[in-house]
């Protein structure tokens, strides 16, 4: 059976999602509601705004939803404003979140857009050389703890961070055309 | 090898404001209010648009000050808009940080023969168009997201969805065209044969294209998404109606669930305050329209 992979799509490039995982042996589909979360195997938190998606979320349980698909032990990679919200710590800032992984976040904080980059990292874990990573006002990881391990970093700050069936990156594959970072989290879907 | 700046960043902001709402605001305490309704990025303007029209004179780039008064008080980016033309206002806030600028016929037009090289820009821009042609040629010049123009301060959507169904209809109309044909379309659409192509191949704009200019209403909202739009941004219909922080909220809630009428119903139900009071664009003589400002 394929697993079904679920982009949130309450706002973010959510339709990026869907294209790259449409490349690869999956059934991907945006979701939306409370329900559609819950009928994934994995799911993804995409790039966004972390502060609307989070207040939709709230707003309309789907907060709940994603809390009761990680206690079914289900995969989730959130992606930026993904990550942020994936955080137990998010750095002078008050704002809703999951908080479901070890680690401390930092918004934006590369610089504002202008400072949005690109550059080639190597990732633990992913084979066959280094991958083409996209930032854009992007966050990253002060610290981590407990379970949660660091897989990638740039200048010394870790920007990819795994915790068990959780993965985060500050960075977007789904702006590349390179699908290993997509595969390595089908492997955990699957696991 | 790192790379600051490049047309993935910029297109890649764009695709991340996707399914949202952008909302002008012209201080700090509006800013709040659209962040706190779930907006994912604010514009920030001396006057809305409807203030604009109803005062006149020459429309320029905002005070500094607020803009970064603004840029400082929330979190989502920040757009400015400069004048069509102006490449030293761009330039201005571009130094400023702003996460995104507008080349908007909102403000009185700098230079009615040229646009701006936004090529040579590190911030991304966003541009208005009326159709196909003039979307490619913005996105041409560098623009990393194009919006349809409508017409801002209007309150009334009836040009907004003229144009989204133009800009649609225009790229259904390259489909399975051969190159010959698609080099006699680009012809007469003036805009550059390779971006021709890759409409025609993609069977979308090489960009997001959002809505823009008479939104006052979440099922005016709902509407231009199910035309095509993915997301909207939102000028006078917000704090020139009657309650803004309820009207801001309402019309993110109809915009994130644009294609579920029972949504929509309970966005519309929640409004108490009235919308803007629009007019109606067929009595706006022709050098009031914003729309025909820009080629």
């Amino acid at each position: 059976m394929t697993a079904r992979i679920g982009i949130l799509a309450l706002q973010g490039d959510f339709a990026k999602h869907l294209e790259a995982f449409s490349e690869l042996h999956c059934e991907a589909l945006p979701v939306k509601r409370p329900q559609e979360v819950m009928d994934c195997q994995g799911l993804v938190i995409p790039g966004g705004e972390s502060t609307t998606i989070g207040r939709l979320c709230q707003r309309f349980g789907v907060d709940e939803a994603i809390m009761e698909l990680y206690q079914r032990g289900a995969a989730i990679w959130g992606t930026c404003a993904g990550m942020i919200l994936l955080a137990k710590e998010i750095e002078g800032s008050d704002q809703w979140r999951l908080g479901l992984m070890d680690i401390a976040v930092r918004r934006n904080a590369f610089g504002r857009q202008v400072d949005s980059f690109e550059t080639d990292l190597t990732v633990e874990g992913i084979p066959d050389g280094p991958v083409r990573t996209v930032f854009i006002r992007a966050p990253y990881v002060t610290r981590v703890w407990g379970d949660a391990k660091g897989m990638a970093a740039f200048d010394d700050k870790i920007v990819m961070v795994q915790q068990g069936n959780l993965l985060a990156t500050a960075f977007h594959p789904e702006l590349t055309e390179d699908r290993r970072v997509q595969q390595y989290f089908l492997g955990m879907v699957q696991q | 090898m790192t790379e600051k700046s490049t047309w993935q960043t910029k297109v890649g902001l764009a695709e991340m404001l996707r399914g949202g709402v952008i909302m002008d605001v012209v201080n700090v305490e509006h800013a709040k209010i659209a962040e706190d309704a779930g907006a994912v990025s604010v514009m920030a303007l001396e006057r809305v648009p409807a203030d604009i029209r109803a005062e006149g004179g020459v429309a320029r780039m905002a005070d500094l000050h607020i803009i970064e008064d603004i840029m400082e008080a929330v979190s989502i980016p920040v757009m400015a808009k400069c004048r069509i033309g102006h490449f030293a206002e761009a330039q201005v806030l571009e130094s400023l940080g702003v996460d995104f600028i507008d080349e908007s016929e909102v403000l009185t037009p700098a230079d009615e023969s040229f646009h701006i090289w936004k090529h040579d820009f590190k911030v991304p821009f966003v541009c208005g168009c009326t159709n196909l042609g003039e979307a490619l040629r913005r996105i041409g010049e560098g623009a990393a997201l194009i919006r349809t123009k409508g017409e801002a301060g209007s309150g009334n959507i009836v040009e907004a969805t003229r144009h989204m169904r133009t800009v649609m209809t225009g790229i259904e109309h390259l489909k399975g065209l051969r190159d010959d044909e698609l080099m006699t379309e680009a012809k007469n659409m003036g805009a550059p044969f390779e971006l021709v192509q890759q409409v025609a191949h993609e069977r979308r704009l090489p960009v997001p294209n959002f809505s823009a200019g008479g939104i006052a209403t979440p099922a005016d909202a709902a509407l231009m998404m199910q035309l095509g739009a993915e997301s909207v941004f939102v000028g006078s219909g917000i704090f020139k109606s009657e309650d803004p922080s309820e009207r801001a909220a309402a019309i993110v809630h109809a915009t994130t669930y644009y294609e579920d009428p029972h949504e929509v119903a309970k966005a519309c139900k929640g409004l108490k305050g009235a919308a803007m009071v629009g007019i109606d664009v067929a009595s706006l003589p022709d050098e009031e329209r914003m729309a025909t400002r820009g080629w």
